[in-house]
């Protein structure tokens, strides 16, 4: 029988492995942003397990909503991506001091 | 049992699949290690019987999302030697952030203050009802209780598209085409010519 600490144990490596890869692909803004869908993707398996093991739909529905949202984040992000590159020639993070901050 | 060694199974894919998103050498390995990944839980979340986002995931993540990362992975022509660089400089720090931040999240999973085996007991109580049939009970609720946050997702979705188009949208010059706005704002002195001149004598008669 499942437990919904061995969801919960998962959900925290998937969002150790992503936080480590913001850190690791620094550079490289296409990996950033698939690190980014990783902790989302564990903080879904998070109310996925909560939503199943408390027996309460609610946490599906926030599920979905997060979904949408990071549908919507990776698209803009992607869309932001390509004029950068067409651009600059790069999509090296190191690179981007257009702003000077 | 049997999900058990399911879970463990799936679960050590998934983990594999995310360590190799952030470690391959070439974007386009890191997108389709992520599509396995996104396919992985899927079928963990169909486990715990969510069916309805477990075939979401796949259709919008796999079907959309990893496709466009994949298009634009694909269409940029990245120097992937230059992007590289500093990955074993940033590794130990890295690693040292994953492993504090897990050591955390295991902290507060493993604390007994948290009572996790008392919920395993009460697995599925509720859920269970309504012959078990998920993507009803989600509909009713996401339909009623949640109707204007489900609007106000599709607000967003819109304004995701209209956002994108707009950023890449790219006028090319030389091509023709009508501005409207430069039409209705003309004025008359701007395209017509008043020209005075003698009129004509009719020498017939």
């Amino acid at each position: 029988m499942l437990a919904l600490s061995d969801y919960l144990i998962l959900s925290a490596l998937l969002f150790s492995i992503g936080m480590a890869g913001i850190f690791l692909n620094r550079k490289n803004a296409i990996v950033l942003l698939m690190s980014i869908e990783l902790i989302l993707l564990a903080v879904n398996f998070n109310f996925i397990a909560f939503s199943h093991f408390l027996g309460d739909i609610h946490g599906q529905v926030f599920v979905f909503f997060i979904l949408t949202v990071a549908a919507a984040e990776s698209a803009i992000g992607l869309a932001i991506l390509v004029v950068l590159f067409r651009n600059r020639r790069t999509i090296n993070v190191g690179d981007l001091d257009m702003m000077k901050g | 049992m049997i999900e058990k060694v399911i879970f463990y199974v799936f679960a050590a894919i998934l983990l594999l699949a995310a360590t190799l998103v952030i470690t391959a050498r070439n974007p386009v390995h890191s997108a389709l290690s992520l599509v396995l990944a996104f396919f992985t839980s899927a079928a963990l979340w169909l486990l715990v019987e969510a069916e309805f986002l477990g075939i979401a995931l796949v259709l919008v993540y796999v079907g959309a999302v990893m496709v466009l990362f994949l298009f634009v992975v694909m269409m940029l022509d990245i120097n992937v030697a230059v992007l590289r660089e500093g990955f074993a400089r940033y590794l130990p720090l890295g690693a040292l952030v994953g492993v504090v931040m897990l050591l955390e999240m295991l902290l507060v999973i493993g604390a007994s203050q948290v009572d996790l085996p008392g919920f395993a007991g009460e697995a599925a109580g509720s859920l269970g009802e309504d012959g078990g049939n998920n993507i009803r009970m989600l509909g009713s609720v996401l339909y009623t209780v949640y109707v204007y946050p489900f609007e106000l997702a599709a607000i967003v979705l819109l304004l995701a598209m209209i956002a994108a188009i707009m950023l890449t949208h790219r006028r090319r010059g030389g091509t023709k085409h009508q501005d409207i706005s430069a039409q209705v704002r003309t004025r008359k002195e701007d395209r017509l010519r008043m020209v005075r001149m003698p009129s004509e004598r009719n020498n017939d008669s």
